[in-house]
């Protein structure tokens, strides 16, 4: 529905200027997050909807929706956030300085395209939107163009995601091998015997560079700090709520495939708790305000990755430890509280920028009393980021870490060994994550106001750019008081998607969530530890802070990439230089070598060489001596010196072929070929009178041995190639035919021209055609060439 | 300088002839013997050329005023409507007929549509070989 209304965007946005397009367009996705909502109680019972639109049905290929927990909580996020993603746009761009068609019809496009991806139960048409959200993000990053770092930001983010999206359509392919459907259902349904296959591993692979990139895991994620230079309803819908979460997404819906592969489970949460510690701890480096946020929804979806990666443990888990359950949860869970308080951090962000003109944290401080709403807002968002309670991120964070407590208790896949390394990144990552938060808020509102450093006079933001964060952080604290609430409609369905192997229905799913314990557990504790710790190095931050200057420039991943990109450019251009030289006789050279060991090698692999002698015809003298005339004269053509030389060797080997078809029968040929032969040497002639006096040398053609080398092997090829023809004749010859039909059918007794002109007159009319063409390019050429000269004589 | 060159020329305007009507006469006969419009063509052109080689490009054509992009043209346009003739009768393209008839002068000769082909190549042959030595011959 959202692609057949952003047909309808430019209309309005040329009929009615008076009016913000953004208001007809919030109809839409606040129309469909109702619809939406009207099947959240059906879900929660654990019922599915489908439907299907036959799309290229002999290929097996249609469009079928699927709902179910987990795509009905996307659709919602993806629709809801939407709305008031519109809504906060329709106030933070202008309405006559932005070209806002464009806008609304590429961000109609990815939602629809986003929705699209998240009920799809076809391979195919999953792939066919996740490259549509890859080129509607492209073009939303790429909005302002005439900026050179979008365009690099657009490019970047471009080519990584599409990368990964090709490498997911191999996947896909594989999977489609394997189990011999596209349906993800039946998929699911086969999964046991999937994992035997030997594509197993390769799909499975293919499939998580796909969600990689998607979703900015390690090393993928340097395109997400650059798409910041998106207009930021942007970077709040796409960078923080949405896209970057169908990685997430595509991880959730295969684990009951993939869940029993061990390297499924390392790859994802060890790249996830990666992905959680670098963004992290890179995060506190930033200065721009988009670039804090752009690394803390790096750390924050390696964290849900992670959650991800340890729910699939639970299919290997015979019950025994019930804590890692909560993995599956903890991830769905924090991927809504996410999409809330980053969705308003990143508004609070665009708000900071648009009212003061900076985003730069340096030039930024003390604006608490002047946008106090903002600061409110900004505050509930980051503690909640930072982990604290009463803040609906705080239970994330605990369950978060109670699951990777529970990996170490695990004694499969070295898990005994390696788990107490998750918890402890963990526990590392979070104090970085409480480190920025804390920044981001106490460099933008707090400290000195900088007054003479802003572009603009700061003042609080009109209301209508505010509805929309002020309802994202009310919905922060209203989840923590009700997390039981969450759980249950949303969460608990999208569990049971992911772990169909535990769960029948979302009802089986018994997990309470509560802030409180009522005793004191671990990973409170470890909450106690991250804040005190955190507090202290926050308050220390000055100090440390030089130590990110040393961390040298030239090993991060950004720099990697661009020597990649230059380097590829710059070796492709190398490597075309090297053999585009211009130089015709190189060109001959490759293609002439080519074709000899082609057709040599084809000839003695396929075994297809072989002499037969009993069909040869004797020798008579006569065709000796024309022979060895032949030979004499090819060969001063070859070793002349002068260049007439060469014309009139040639002319001899012209009329000793004519001969040649005088002795084996072929007077039309000898007639053809003698006239022939006389106008091609008239014209050699006529050309080399013409040569230009300037270096014109008479010298002998020079000995270079690879053409030579080539010139004889390609002699050899034909010889080789003629001979094993002739001594091979598979079927007889149709002359026969012509022999007999010649007059009765034709009419005729001249073989020769009847073929010419009636059994075969069809090549004969596009020969004259092509001696036709002939005539009038030699006529355009030298006319046309005159004129020319006319020309340059007249500018002259 | 001025050269006298009245044996050559005489001899030509003599064997210009001769070789014409051997032109002809091959084209005529390439049905039965060795021949055509092929050859026929560039015997013809060559008849031309002696006359250019003779005199000169502008005698000639004032001698035989013709523009050889036409002969090219009405050539092929010859042999494509005698190959597509047989369409409007409903036979396949490139259907020859021949029959016998008693021509007034000529008695009992055979007839054939594949003659009007041969004629369109010869045509465009005349056409194009003289079209490339007249354009070349005449650039400085």
């Amino acid at each position: 529905m959202p692609i057949v209304a952003a047909l309808f965007v430019p209309l309005f946005y040329k009929r009615m200027k008076h009016i913000h397009t953004g208001w007809f367009v919030l109809a839409v996705p606040a129309t469909l997050a109702i619809i939406y909502a009207t099947y959240i109680a059906q879900v929660a019972k654990g019922e599915v909807f489908t439907a299907e639109l036959p799309w290229i049905p002999s290929l097996d290929i249609s469009v079928i929706s699927y709902l179910d927990g987990l795509s009905l909580l996307f659709s919602l996020l993806i629709t809801g956030i939407g709305s008031l993603v519109v809504l906060y746009s329709i106030f933070y761009l202008d309405k006559h300085k932005e070209k806002l068609h464009n806008f609304y019809v590429y961000l109609l496009l990815f939602m629809s395209a986003m929705l699209g991806v998240v009920q799809s139960d076809h391979l195919i048409t999953l792939y066919f939107f996740w490259e549509l959200t890859s080129i509607s993000s492209f073009l939303l990053i790429g909005y302002w163009y005439t900026r050179d770092a979008s365009r690099l930001g657009a490019l970047k983010s471009m080519l990584i995601t599409v990368g990964g999206g090709l490498m997911m359509l191999g996947g896909f392919v594989l999977l489609y091998l394997m189990g011999g459907t596209f349906s993800i259902r039946e998929l699911i349904t086969m999964a046991p015997n999937l994992a035997e296959h030997p594509l197993f591993t390769w799909s499975l692979l293919l499939l998580l560079l796909g969600a990689f990139t998607k979703s900015a895991q390690f090393p993928f994620y340097i395109w997400l700090p650059d798409a910041m230079e998106a207009p930021t309803p942007v970077s709040a819908y796409l960078h923080s709520a949405t896209m970057v979460k169908a990685g997430i997404y595509l991880v959730a819906r295969f684990t009951p495939i993939f869940a029993a592969s061990e390297l499924w489970v390392w790859l994802v949460t060890g790249v996830g708790i990666l992905t959680l510690f670098w963004g992290s701890f890179f995060a506190v480096k930033q200065t721009d305000l988009k670039g804090i946020l752009a690394f803390s929804t790096v750390s924050q979806l390696g964290l849900i990755m992670s959650l991800l990666g340890a729910s699939a443990v639970a299919f290997h888990s015979n019950d025994s430890i019930d804590t890692i359950k909560y993995a599956a949860f903890a991830a769905i869970f924090h991927l809504i509280n996410h999409a809330t308080f980053k969705g308003s951090l990143f508004m609070i962000a665009g708000i900071v920028d648009h009212e003061t003109g900076t985003r730069d944290i340096r030039k930024l401080g003390g604006l608490m009393s002047i946008m106090p709403i903002s600061f409110t807002v900004a505050a509930i968002g980051s503690l909640s980021m930072a982990g604290l309670p009463p803040f609906n991120g705080f239970l994330s964070k605990e369950m978060f870490l109670t699951a990777m407590l529970a990996l170490q208790n695990f004694e499969f896949f070295g898990f005994d060994t390696w788990g107490a390394l998750f918890p402890i990144i963990a526990w590392i990552a979070s104090i970085f994550t409480f480190i920025y938060s804390f920044y981001f808020v106490a460099r933008t509102f707090m400290g000195n106001y900088k007054p003479e450093q802003l572009p603009h006079q700061p003042h609080e933001a009109p209301i209508g750019m505010l509805i929309s964060p002020i309802l994202l952080a009310t919905c922060v604290i209203v989840i923590f008081f009700v997390p039981n609430f969450i759980g249950d409609t949303f969460v608990k369905p999208a569990v049971q998607a992911i772990q169909p192997f535990l769960y029948t229905t979302p009802q089986d799913v018994d997990i309470y969530v509560s802030a409180w314990h009522g005793h004191i557990t671990p990973e409170l504790l470890m909450t106690v530890g991250i804040i005190i710790v955190g507090v202290l190095l926050f308050v220390t931050l000055p100090k440390w802070q030089g130590l990110y200057r040393r961390f040298p420039q030239a090993f991060t991943l950004n720099n990697a990439y661009n020597k990649i990109m230059q380097g590829l450019d710059v070796g492709l251009n190398r490597l075309s230089q090297r053999f585009m030289t211009e130089s015709m006789r190189h060109y001959l050279l490759y293609m002439f070598s080519g074709i000899t060991i082609i057709v040599i090698g084809s000839l003695f692999l396929k075994d297809a060489f072989r002499i037969a002698w009993q069909e040869t015809s004797p020798i008579r003298p006569y065709e000796l001596i024309l022979a060895v005339v032949l030979v004499i004269g090819t060969a001063i053509v070859i070793l002349a010196k002068s260049r007439l030389t060469a014309i009139i060797g040639l002319g001899a080997v012209g009329y000793t072929v004519a001969l040649f078809f005088v002795i084996f029968n072929a007077p039309d040929l000898a007639l053809t070929q003698l006239v022939i032969e006389t106008i091609s040497v008239a014209l050699f002639l006529m050309a080399f009178y013409h040569l230009p006096k300037l270096g014109k040398r008479e010298e002998r053609m020079k000995f270079q041995l690879n053409r030579a080398i080539i010139s004889i092997a390609v002699g050899i090829m034909v010889t080789l190639v003629a001979l094993s023809a002739h001594s091979q004749k598979l079927i007889p010859s149709i002359s026969k035919y012509y022999e007999e039909t010649v007059y009765s059918l034709a009419g005729g007794g001249n073989i020769v021209n009847v073929i010419l002109v009636d059994y075969r007159g069809f090549d004969t009319l596009f020969e004259i055609t092509v001696l036709g063409i002939a005539g009038m390019g030699i006529l355009a050429m030298i006319k046309l060439r005159m004129n020319r000269k006319e020309k340059i004589h007249e500018n002259k | 300088m001025k050269t006298n060159d009245v044996i050559i020329q005489f001899t030509a305007k003599i064997v210009f002839f001769i070789i014409f009507f051997f032109s002809i006469h091959i084209f005529l006969a390439g049905h039965y013997t060795p021949g055509g419009g092929f050859v026929g063509g560039l015997l013809t052109s060559s008849a031309i050329v002696l006359l250019i080689i003779t005199f000169d490009i502008n005698t000639v054509r004032h001698i035989l005023p013709i523009n050889y992009t036409y002969f090219t043209a009405g050539g092929l346009l010859l042999a494509l409507a005698t190959a597509a003739f047989p369409m409007f009768v409903g036979k396949p393209f490139f259907t020859h007929f021949f029959d016998y008839f008693d021509l007034p002068l000529l008695g009992k000769q055979s007839l054939h549509t594949a003659m009007l082909f041969d004629t369109g190549v010869y045509l465009v042959v005349v056409g194009v070989t003289m079209t490339i030595i007249q354009t070349i011959g005449e650039d400085e």
